[in-house]
């Protein structure tokens, strides 16, 4: 070998290992201290070969009651009054913060399915996934549903809809309850109260039979 | 008498003095190279029990990154979705797909899908979710464009240097907290609206050891 020859074939191989930095592979990475990355306690999802399923997080005794989670008022945690029925308003205050909240909500959890607008054509829908079709929040039937019924939909789901229960807070689901009665009363706002805000119906009209 | 040295020895201490120079070059190039985190830690692939594709649920679906990690804006943990929050939909949809058996094994027996965890961030280091999210920390800054992993990967070195640039200078990678997850954010002015953002949210980033390491 010449040197020149030596000299090539040694920025080759340097060269090729630096093309290595940032390459995806499946090997964990490599920590020549371990001292304390993995100590001996269990954070949060971690796993735990002391019980038969493996998980450090285990569940509570049903029945338990945490302090600071009694859950008595019924009309909030389930939106039921004292005589089982669902309430038909909303049990908590109603603030335009409270609203941006739910519209927050809605979007990360109801769109999918259920639409932005709430006409049930979220993506899950129009994708032919093959899912049993959201009904549109803007019909009759659910236009007249008690704000109760709603909240115990996104609690305890639904026939095909699961419960999000797990998914979405007690007070972010009121909100969502919020947030989709203001979504019914978007689509659905009279004439004449359109009228009242200088809306010029023709207008709109022209314009969505030309988007049509 | 004979000579001591041989004759060559005459080029020794040159020879010597070179292979010194170059030798400790590449053993500090080497060393600052490839003993780095961005060389050890990032591009972490593991295989997955379930290949679960991020592309397809974020990048294709467009569903929200807190669909599922539901906790990461009040908890200092962003949990993995538990098996429930999987069957949501896949209780109706590729119910008969060979790669959601797990899923399907985890729902039906109760155990737990065991899912291989790619940051891992020692345990002496304290890192909370919850406090980067609600300041306008993007999920894209420190994970990299999930919306395109097929499988993730890590894609940011995690080291306390790689921590400590953006704690030093916030400005250059807070955004409005409505924009946190979306991916591919880009601002035009980020020095400008950086700094308001760390003056609106009152952005402290702590670089005294008690922030992370108590």
């Amino acid at each position: 070998l010449t040197p020149i020859t030596r000299l090539f074939a040694l920025s080759l191989v340097a060269l090729t290992l630096m093309s290595c930095r940032g390459q995806t592979s499946e090997k964990p990475p490599v920590h020549p201290n371990l001292n304390m990355d993995f100590q001996d306690r269990f954070n949060a999802q971690e796993e735990n070969s002391f019980f038969a399923d493996g998980r450090a997080m285990r569940t509570p005794v049903e029945g338990t009651v945490a302090r600071g989670n009694l859950r008595q008022e019924s009309e909030i945690f389930e939106g039921l009054d004292e005589n089982g029925e669902f309430v038909d308003y909303i049990p908590v205050d109603v603030t335009r913060d409270f609203l941006e909240r739910g519209r927050n909500s809605y979007e990360i959890y109801c769109t999918v399915c259920h639409g932005g607008t709430g006409d049930g054509r979220g993506i899950v829908m129009t994708g032919n996934y093959g899912y049993v079709p959201a009904p549109t929040f803007h019909s009759e039937r659910l236009r007249g549903l008690p704000d109760g019924e709603i909240y115990s939909a996104i609690a305890n789901g639904v026939r095909n809809m699961p419960s999000y229960a797990s998914q979405i807070k007690v007070e972010d689901r009121w909100a969502i309850v919020t947030y989709v009665r203001a979504l019914q009363r978007s689509q659905y706002v009279p004439e004449e109260q359109m009228q009242q805000f200088d809306v010029d119906l023709a207008e709109l009209r022209s314009e969505f039979t030309e988007e049509q | 008498m004979a000579q001591i040295f041989p004759k060559w020895a005459n080029g020794a201490p040159k020879r010597i003095l070179i292979g010194a120079i170059v030798f400790l070059n590449a053993a500090v190039f080497g060393v600052w190279y490839f003993f780095s985190p961005e060389f050890t830690d990032v591009g972490y692939a593991p295989e997955q029990p379930v290949p679960f594709s991020h592309k397809v649920h974020v990048g294709q679906l467009g569903m929200d990154c807190q669909y599922c990690h539901t906790q990461v804006a009040e908890s200092k943990h962003a949990n993995i979705p538990a098996t429930q929050t999987c069957m949501n939909c896949h209780s109706q949809i590729r119910t008969d797909a060979e790669t959601l058996e797990p899923v399907r094994q985890s729902w039906e027996t109760g155990e737990p899908i065991e899912w291989v965890r790619v940051h891992m961030l020692p345990d002496y280091a304290y890192f909370n979710h919850a406090a980067h999210v609600n300041v306008g920390v993007g999920c894209e800054s420190c994970h990299g464009r999930i919306d395109r992993m097929e499988v993730v990967y890590q894609a940011e070195p995690l080291s306390m240097g790689w921590c400590l640039d953006c704690h030093r200078e916030p400005e250059k990678h807070v955004r409005p907290v409505s924009e946190v997850t979306t991916m591919g954010y880009v601002a035009d002015n980020q020095l400008e609206l950086g700094l308001e953002l760390v003056a609106k949210h009152n952005i402290n980033a702590p670089t005294y050891c008690q922030g992370c390491h108590y």
